[in-house]
């Protein structure tokens, strides 16, 4: 039994840690947010040339097939600098996707760009209708010709607006919300009705909705068997859970850094105010949190690249609900421990308390996952 | 044991409810009703009309133009304002110095400013907290040096709220650095027209610009600005945060919200379904309402104490702390019931004359930035740790 990471992984965390400590100061991240993109493409451009946005890939495309571990390791760096760039969309999500579901040729035309950073893929799997059941799509895909055409809408896409390919869940067959007869199409942005509607969002990234009319794909967008791919979004789905519950820990553990600075620096009635017991309980209590969500985290990781089964879609729902809970509790509590501060914009501390929150809405929030256990709970 | 009103009770409620049905501005009810930002032109437009009616000042005795309510009118006009989405009277003027004023102030002062609040002349904001006195209110530093006919005022305030509308602020300020910190604290009127004042704005985590800095450089205040005595402002400081506190319960709020979090939940999709019929949804919905219940009784029986002529002690503290809680969770479950669209910071659908296609449902936008603008509730009016200190102290004898 060891939990220590390996010589590799430990070099590939301390890159990554190096990467974003030199680069993405707070005031740096406030400026990328604040671009078009909503991110630094330089930053982009530095995790590609050091290899590391392809990870998970095999090494013919440049990557050291690494797994749920390597993959925890760069998003725990990422999560500790609030990183904007769509490590999760495109990397984790579009490039997991495609290296499943693709064909060789399919593989062979996107997966190469997706692990050298060159090319951006985002993921259009919710609707507005959908809450967080990936299984609920409306969206249509009618055979037309060789091909298909699309209709529908699919919500709050993130890093959609800048993506290069976006890969779209929809219906060949089936009624809503029936796993059997969603398929997966991979689109350029560029094509003839696809249009999307960009917005900030609440924690300084960018995403948008994206609307479909008659949008007209060729035969070769489909990705993997038709109607079949509910199970591929599932199991992509479980190992993006693993690696934002992975950026959660380091989201937590910097929050809870300047936490407790601040209880050991801020003065009231003559004395630190870490020297009052219960500002001292709360701050125990959100590092007991901390612990919780970083052995989840871990236990995520562990299985975000096995075989599926019953065993490891509970423990992805269980890290999901875990960290979703740790992530408002330390959200919460650390702004209350700093008082007006902890609200305030040029502070550090209130972006990371957001994107604790938002990390709760993606992938499906505690009770989304508490269900999902519930349902699969085991007897004996 | 009666829980009911009274037939004149009753009649106060018909009267407030044909008023706010007549009078309430249908556009600005709608921005309160969906947690959406007000302008300085709707608090002065709610302000005139609540003024016209008489009932601006409720704190106020009826000499000085106020409207001398009982406790539980006040209750019947705080359950049906919220109800009906009348924004909360901007409570610097009207409600905290106005009161100091009427009790400590000297005739000059009250000719002065209580009509000019009043009227919405003024524009009142609080020179409370500092950078280095938060919760120890005490140790402030801002200095008044007297100088002639004039004290020398230096130093700086913050999270002072609504700054930047206000013309005038009224300030702790501390006159003598001789004696204990309490003692040497005196209460200042200043015109923030006074050269030497500057306003820097802070902005919160939801992009919002609610609270600022101000800033006194060798600003000259006329001593005539002094309220009641010199070095006894901590007296006043603390007979003004009494009102502060009543009400920061927000239980006719946290009523408004529940019913607005309802509704939401009932339009919102869960499995193809209104997501209120989602259990674990409903539960935790059930669960807010049946705590904002038990607060709900809380409130009624202070107010039944007062009305009998009983003071509100650390009760009021207690209330504090459960009714923010509440406010805090309902707030949570808005954010919560619009799923992944928490995420998306709309803002140009949260600005007047926003008639664009809303991007999911019309009470969307501003629910995460609420949520997160709400987590203020547990750390202003004295944070709650600070509530449940007194409650220690003053009930517990701890």
């Amino acid at each position: 039994m060891d939990f220590r990471l390996n010589e590799e992984q430990q070099m590939l965390q301390d890159t990554v840690a190096r990467l974003v400590r030199g680069e993405y100061s707070f005031e740096k991240r406030l400026e990328f947010s604040e671009t078009e993109a909503g991110f630094s493409e330089a930053f982009w451009g530095q995790l590609s040339e050091l290899g590391l946005t392809a990870v998970p890939f095999s090494e013919e495309l440049g990557g050291f097939g690494g797994g749920g571990v390597e993959v925890q390791s760069v998003m725990t760096e990422l999560g500790r600098g609030l990183c904007l760039e769509p490590y999760l969309q495109s990397v984790i999500l579009g490039g997991g996707l495609i290296a499943q579901a693709g064909s060789d040729s399919q593989q062979e035309q996107w997966l190469g760009g997706i692990a050298s950073g060159e090319l951006k893929a985002a993921v259009a799997l919710q609707e507005p209708q959908s809450f967080y059941d990936l299984n609920d799509v409306a969206t249509r895909a009618e055979k037309s010709g060789d091909g298909y055409v699309l209709n529908g809408r699919k919500a709050v896409v993130i890093a959609g607006h800048c993506a290069d390919l976006i890969l779209v869940s929809a219906r060949t067959s089936g009624d809503t919300r029936e796993a059997d007869g969603i398929s997966l199409f991979a689109l350029s942005p560029d094509t003839d009705g696809v249009e999307r509607r960009t917005y900030p969002t609440i924690d300084g990234s960018k995403g948008c909705d994206i609307t479909l009319n008659n949008v007209q794909v060729g035969a070769d967008a489909l990705l993997g068997e038709e109607g079949k791919a509910a199970d591929v979004i599932e199991y992509q789905s479980g190992r993006a859970i693993a690696a934002l519950c992975a950026e959660a820990v380091g989201v937590m553990e910097v929050a809870n850094e300047l936490t407790l600075d601040y209880l050991k620096q801020r003065k009231q009635f003559g004395v630190p105010i870490g020297k009052f017991q219960v500002l001292q309980h709360r701050m125990v209590d959100m590092m007991s949190e901390l612990e919780q969500a970083r052995s989840m985290a871990i236990l995520a990781a562990s299985v975000a690249d096995i075989e599926q089964s019953d065993e490891r879609r509970r423990i992805l729902s269980a890290a999901k609900n875990v960290i979703g809970r740790s992530g408002q509790f330390i959200s919460e509590n650390g702004i209350q421990s700093h008082g007006g501060i902890g609200m305030t914009w040029e502070y550090n501390f209130a972006h990371y308390a957001k994107r604790l929150i938002t990390i709760n809405h993606q992938l499906g929030d505690d009770d989304f996952h508490l269900e999902r256990y519930a349902n699969l709970l085991q007897v004996g | 044991m009666n829980m009911n009103y009274t037939a004149e009770e009753l009649a106060f409620r018909d009267e407030v409810r044909a008023f706010l049905d007549e009078k309430l501005p249908a556009d600005i009810a709608a921005k309160v009703k969906a947690f959406r930002p007000l302008t300085k032109d709707d608090h002065q437009r709610w302000q005139k009309i609540l003024s016209a009616q008489g009932w601006y000042a409720t704190h106020w005795p009826e000499e000085y133009g106020g409207v001398s309510w009982s406790p539980v009118q006040k209750h019947i006009w705080d359950e049906e304002s919220s109800r009906y989405g009348v924004p909360r009277s901007v409570p610097f003027g009207v409600n905290m110095v106005a009161p100091v004023i009427i009790k400590f102030g000297n005739e000059e002062q009250k000719r002065t400013y209580l009509p000019r609040i009043l009227s919405g002349e003024d524009w009142w904001c609080q020179g409370y907290s500092e950078p280095g006195a938060g919760s120890d209110l005490a140790s402030l530093k801002t200095r008044a040096v007297r100088d002639g006919d004039h004290y020398i005022v230096n130093g700086q305030k913050t999270w002072t709220t609504l700054g930047q509308h206000a013309n005038m602020i009224f300030c702790l300020v501390r006159t003598n650095t001789e004696v204990k910190a309490q003692e040497g604290i005196s209460f200042l009127l200043i015109d923030m027209d006074a050269p030497g004042i500057t306003v820097r704005p802070i902005i919160t985590l939801d992009g919002e610009h609610e609270v600022n800095e101000v800033f006194f450089e060798d600003v000259k205040v006329p001593v005539e600005n002094l309220v009641g005595e010199e070095d006894k402002g901590w007296t006043y400081a603390k007979f003004l945060l009494t009102y502060e506190r009543t009400g920061l319960a927000g239980i006719g709020l946290s009523k408004a919200a529940l019913a607005h979090l309802k509704q939401l939940a009932s339009r919102r999709l869960k499995n193809g379904r209104p997501l209120i019929e989602n259990t674990t949804f409903s539960q935790r919905i059930a669960k807010v309402e049946i705590d904002l219940t038990a607060a709900g009784i809380s409130n009624l029986r202070i107010i039944a104490s007062v009305e009998g002529g009983g003071v509100p002690g650390a009760e009021s503290s207690m209330l504090k702390v459960k009714g923010t809680e509440i406010r805090q969770s309902i707030n949570d479950l808005a954010r919560r019931a619009i799923g992944p669209y928490a995420l998306p910071f709309v803002e140009e659908e949260l600005a007047d004359g926003f008639d664009g296609e809303y991007l999911s449902d019309e009470h969307a936008a501003p629910l995460s930035a609420h949520y997160f603008n709400n987590r203020k509730l547990s750390i202003f009016g004295g944070s709650n740790e600070i509530q449940k200190n007194i409650v220690s102290k003053m009930i517990l004898g701890l």
